[in-house]
């Protein structure tokens, strides 16, 4: 058993409703996604450290290499940097590959390649190139995955121009953004999160894309907007869930991917409700929660009726132990006691 | 070669002036004729480049490559235009041997809109597909992996092309290098390293950076032939060259080349910085005897292949195509602010 098998295991989300179609667990999900771009479009090729192994990246490349064969499918040698480059090379020349990592940590060994070439490129030569490439990997949580196996960089990726980045929070997302992300035609980093990956939802057979740069509601209502993407957003509507009981009724709105943003779905709800609850897997500052935050106060000042609250992570690097772990995380309670607060707080802003 | 430096200790291994006048008369008086003719082109357009930019209108670092034409002529007569070539910041001499257009390399020094990638790259970064000049990277070993990458999806679409990348002696010190190297030996990819060492990266000598074992021999480790070479003989980088080219083109996998050679002028910027101290008189004079223009120049003239004055109807030709092409880069048009929006994303 992975060594936190059993933590996601005990992880307990709302049954999907078997009535509305099929239904398929996060990975497998996944690993439709990939067996039917493979099968579609034969510049499509999957390498990564232990893709053909028998853990197979979570189980979302298992058995592909015996399909695809290795030339297709295929380990790596521990060269981040070297991979993220021959990825984008492959991508430059034809091909459309999908660079496949179990922690975003390791990515930062290639940001050489990913950040200062593979998203530059189109740029810098004016279009003669593009670099359809896919860069994946799994943000982890618990059971010790401490400093180094539990960093979620989409922040420090937020600010780089030419690259996308896409956060699904369910199954039929995780599966139609992946093969969005395949047909784009840009460097697309796609974060996953280890607690989604047990998570069964309705799944339609075939190839299906969720649009790349599309946020959507998961939740109506009047008192505060909720944005996030991910596990964050699914705690955030879990959050939303329970404070309906005690009357308050927020928007939820699954930004699905950071960059492009979707700032119109935040626009429309912010100047509805007066307030914003921002929520991300990665640390508030300089991140997610503080691009979001400093667009309402940029552009939507006069809408606001209580201060921008972000739920992320402090600027502290995860503790391995699980008693600290508790105070370092996010969960429901204090999103939900973030609502609250919010909801509570009466207008700061003198609206003439 | 009489010299490889005053400073660094270091062997030459491979063969000098002798073995040129030898294998000389194997090819035929056009090709010896072209070796030289396009060497001389990029000497006359560089020192043209370095006698206006002081003028401040080619607003863009330059990394002139006045010495080392050798290395790209010798190296890209043996390329098809199918061939892809990847380089690093000193990318003159690439993109002219490739084959690159020489009106839209200087519009893109003087930042024009109609440069070769719009005034998105300058001097470090000439690009043009069509001719199979794919792509430069000024993070020194940072088009290596790309290198890999694109002779990685010539192998899997069975394409015939060969990749060839050029990088200076700095660049093997970045991990990336020695994690390509053993990636494209380990898929045996039709790839070329071409490492032109010149002994500095900028001011720094090879001796403050490596041990004393030639880069040829430090490549041979990942286990693919790995070969030394005169980098200011035009025929022995093309020899090398052709046989890597033939290795790689017949599924043999990669060639590490690496070409001893030397910049005559500064690492970035125009003239000669010798004189600041971090490396010796004596040594820069002594590459002046291997110039590679004055080396095969001497073969041909004692050959009977081309006089003086042949040389100076070449050069009256040569500097007419300089002249109109520096006439048409200060003639173009500037961008426009609705060019910088464009290319961020690729539809």
């Amino acid at each position: 058993m992975p060594w936190d098998e059993g933590l996601v295991n005990s992880l307990v989300y709302d049954a999907p409703d078997p009535k509305e179609g099929r239904v398929l667990s996060y990975v497998a999900a996944l690993r439709e996604a990939l067996d039917l771009a493979l099968e579609a479009d034969p510049a499509v090729f999957i390498l990564g450290q232990g893709v053909d192994d028998p853990g197979s990246m979570f189980g979302t490349t298992k058995g592909l290499h015996q399909k695809y064969g290795r030339e297709r499918v295929f380990d790596t040698p521990l060269s981040e940097e070297s991979m993220m480059g021959a990825s984008a090379g492959a991508a430059m020349n034809g091909m459309r590959p999908i660079f496949m990592h179990n922690r975003p940590d390791f990515i930062l060994l290639a940001m050489n390649q990913l950040v200062t070439h593979a998203a530059k490129f189109h740029f810098m030569d004016n279009g003669q190139t593009t670099v359809p490439m896919v860069v994946w990997a799994a943000i982890g949580r618990g059971w010790g995955s401490g400093a180094q196996h539990s960093q979620a960089i989409q922040g420090i990726l937020l600010g780089v121009p030419g690259l996308k980045i896409v956060m699904p929070s369910t199954p039929f997302d995780a599966k139609g953004l992946m093969l969005s992300a395949i047909s784009d035609n840009n460097p697309v980093l796609i974060f996953e999160h280890r607690w989604l990956m047990k998570k069964d939802g309705i799944v339609p057979e075939g190839i299906y894309k969720v649009p790349i740069g599309k946020g959507i509601y998961r939740r109506r209502g009047a008192d505060l907007t909720i944005v996030g993407a991910s596990h964050a957003i699914e705690l955030g509507l879990n959050a939303a869930n329970k404070v309906a009981s005690e009357g308050i009724e927020a928007d939820v709105i699954d930004l699905r991917t950071l960059k492009p943003m979707d700032v119109d779905i935040i626009e429309e709800s912010v100047k509805k409700t007066g307030k914003l609850l921002v929520v991300d897997t990665g640390w508030s500052m300089g991140g997610v929660c503080a691009e979001v935050g400093c667009l309402a106060a940029e552009r939507w000042l006069d809408h606001l009726r209580a201060p921008v609250r972000r739920i992320g992570l402090p600027d502290i690097p995860t503790p391995a132990g699980f008693t600290l772990e508790q105070f370092y995380y996010p969960d429901v309670e204090r999103i939900s006691g973030a609502i609250r607060d919010l909801v509570r707080t009466r207008s700061t802003v003198t609206v003439p | 070669m009489p010299q490889i430096s005053a400073m660094i200790q270091y062997r030459y291994e491979g063969e000098g002036v002798e073995g040129f006048l030898r294998r000389g008369p194997a090819y035929p008086p056009e090709f010896h004729l072209k070796l030289f003719r396009d060497m001389f082109r990029i000497r006359l357009i560089e020192e043209e480049v370095e006698r206006r930019y002081h003028e401040d209108q080619m607003k863009t670092p330059i990394h002139l490559v006045i010495g080392q034409e050798a290395t790209s002529v010798g190296c890209c007569v043996s390329l098809t235009q199918q061939d892809l070539l990847y380089s690093s910041h000193r990318t003159h001499g690439n993109y002219l041997a490739k084959g690159g257009d020489l009106r839209a390399m200087l519009c893109e020094m003087f930042c024009r809109a109609n440069g070769c990638v719009g005034s998105r790259g300058g001097s470090m970064h000439l690009i043009d597909k069509s001719v199979g000049m794919a792509g430069t990277s000024a993070i020194v070993a940072g088009a290596i992996p790309i290198a890999i990458g694109a002779a990685l999806a010539a192998r899997i679409k069975r394409e015939p092309h060969v990749t060839v990348v050029f990088f200076g002696d700095a660049a093997t010190e970045e991990g990336a290098a020695s994690e390509s190297l053993n990636f494209a030996v380990l898929k045996q990819l039709p790839v070329i390293f071409f490492c032109e060492n010149n002994f500095y990266s900028v001011q720094s000598p090879l001796w403050t950076r490596q041990p004393p074992r030639s880069l040829s021999k430090w490549a041979a480790g990942y286990g693919l032939p790995s070969v030394q070479v005169d980098g200011m003989n035009v025929l022995a980088v093309h020899e090398a060259t052709r046989a890597a080219v033939e290795r790689a083109r017949s599924g043999g996998g990669p060639t590490f080349i690496e070409a001893l050679c030397y910049r005559f002028r500064a690492h970035g910027g125009a003239g000669d910085d010798t004189r600041t101290g971090y490396r010796e008189q004596d040594e820069r004079q002594a590459w002046d005897e291997v110039d590679p223009l004055a080396l095969h120049y001497q073969y041909l003239t004692g050959a009977g292949l081309l006089s003086d004055a042949g040389r100076d109807t070449m050069r009256d030709e040569i500097v007419a195509e300089i002249m109109d092409a520096f006439d048409f880069a200060t003639n173009s048009p500037n961008p426009v602010e609705a060019d910088l929006y464009r290319h961020v994303y690729a539809v």
